[in-house]
C-alpha cells in the first residue's frame, strides 16, 4: 500500500550509496530482498519505482526483486520449515513458540552500475 | 591497426546491504531511548477504519486517566475529529494529520518524535498512539513503542487475522470489539479466536464492547500491569 514511499526511499539510498560513481556510470539494476511476510506487492513497487525514478539520475534503472520465503523455527523442538499458510504452529510438536527467521526483509542488497571504461 | 573502442563499458555490482527502512528504524530506536529515559510506556493501537479504536480509547482513558498520567497522539490522514473527541477526557492530545506528510497511510517514527515534543514527558507515564486506520502498513513501522495492540470488530469477518498475518503476529494483544452487536450477527467467536491463535499462539485476546464497557476490565488490567512494569 505504501509502495511509492518505499520506492522514494530506495531512490534516496541508491543515489547516496553510489553517488561518486554516477558521474561516470549509470545504475542499471537494483537488487532487492523482500520477505513474503512484509506488506508489499513487488509489481506495485516496480511500477512506483519506475515512475518515481524517471526524473532522477536513476531513470531507466530496473528493480530485481528476490522474494524471501517465510521460514519458521520451533523454539521447542528446533524443527524448521517454510511457512506458506497463515499457521504459526510447529508441524512436529504443535508448539506455538515459533521464531520467524526469514520473511520480514526489506533491503537493498546490491546495485549494478554500467561504467564507461577509458 | 588496433581497434580503439571508446565505447567499452563494464558492469559492476556494488554490495549495499542496507535496510530500506533503516532511517525509520534508527529514529524508532532514538524514540525508544527517549521514552526509556523519561519513564513513559508507549502503546501503539492499530486497526482497520471503523473498528471502534477511538471509542475504545475514550473508554480506556475514562477509567485509567485518574490513576495513570496519560497522553495521546492521534494519527489520521485528515481531520482532527478524533483528537476533539479524546480531549474531552482531559488528557493532553496531539493530532497528527499525515496529509501534511504526503498522505501517509501509517505513522512513522519521525512523526511520533515531532508529536511527542508537544508533551511534558517528565509528567507522563502512558503515551497511547492511535495509529491511522489501516490493517496493512502500520505493522511495518516501528515507532519506538513498548507494546502494540490490534482492534478488530465483530462486524469485520472471522478470517481477517488470516488475511493480515503480519499485523496479528506483530501485535502483543488483540481487542475484539462491538460484542454488544453479536445477537444481530452471524459472527463465529470461536472461529475468530482460533484464527488469531493460529497466527499468534497465546496472544491475549480481549472481548469487549467499548460502547457498553462489557469486558473492559481484563483489558485495563493488562494495560495497567504493562505500564507498572516499566514506569
Amino acid at each position: 500500500m505504501h509502495e511509492m514511499g518505499i520506492a522514494l526511499e530506495i531512490i534516496d539510498i541508491a543515489e547516496s550509496s553510489v553517488a561518486s560513481r554516477l558521474k561516470e556510470g549509470q545504475v542499471e539494476r537494483i537488487f532487492l530482498k523482500i520477505g513474503k511476510l512484509s506488506a508489499l506487492v513487488p509489481e506495485s513497487l516496480e511500477f512506483c519505482f519506475e515512475a518515481a525514478a524517471s526524473k532522477t539520475s536513476l531513470a531507466g534503472a530496473k528493480l530485481v526483486i528476490e522474494e524471501v520465503p517465510v521460514i519458521g523455527r520451533c523454539e521447542a523442538c528446533n524443527s524448521q520449515w517454510t511457512i506458506t499458510q497463515p499457521v504459526f504452529i510447529c508441524q512436529k510438536c504443535k508448539s506455538g513458540s515459533i521464531k520467524v527467521i526469514s520473511g520480514r526483509e526489506l533491503e537493498i542488497e546490491s546495485i549494478e552500475i554500467i561504467e564507461k571504461e577509458d | 591497426m588496433p581497434v580503439n573502442d571508446k565505447n567499452t563499458t563494464s558492469r559492476k555490482k556494488i554490495k549495499v546491504i542496507r535496510k530500506v527502512l533503516d532511517i525509520n528504524e534508527k529514529m524508532a530506536q532514538a524514540n525508544r531511548e527517549l521514552f526509556q529515559e523519561k519513564g513513559v510506556f508507549v502503546l501503539n493501537m492499530m486497526s482497520s477504519p471503523g473498528s471502534g479504536k477511538t471509542t475504545t480509547l475514550e473508554k480506556t482513558l475514562e477509567s485509567i486517566a485518574t490513576e495513570i498520567n496519560s497522553a495521546v497522539i492521534v494519527g489520521d490522514i485528515c481531520t482532527s475529529n478524533d483528537a476533539n473527541r479524546l480531549s474531552k477526557s482531559g488528557v493532553p492530545v496531539v493530532q497528527v494529520n499525515t496529509d501534511e506528510f504526503g498522505g501517509d497511510c501509517h505513522l512513522a517514527a519521525h512523526v511520533i518524535e515531532k508529536a511527542a515534543l508537544g508533551f511534558d514527558l517528565d509528567n507522563i507515564d502512558l503515551l497511547i498512539v492511535e495509529n491511522v486506520g489501516n490493517l496493512v502498513c502500520p505493522a511495518e513501522f516501528d515507532i519506538g513503542e513498548d507494546a502494540r495492540v490490534v482492534v478488530l470488530s465483530v462486524t469485520e469477518g472471522e478470517d481477517k487475522p488470516l488475511k493480515y498475518p503480519l499485523m496479528f503476529r506483530e501485535c502483543d494483544g488483540a481487542i475484539l470489539n462491538k460484542i454488544d452487536l453479536l445477537p444481530y450477527l452471524d459472527f463465529d467467536m470461536e472461529a475468530v479466536n482460533n484464527n488469531i491463535l493460529q497466527i499468534h499462539p497465546n496472544m491475549p485476546i480481549f472481548e469487549i464492547s467499548a460502547k457498553t464497557k462489557k469486558g473492559l476490565t481484563p483489558w485495563l488490567n493488562w494495560l495497567k500491569q504493562k505500564v507498572s512494569e516499566k514506569t
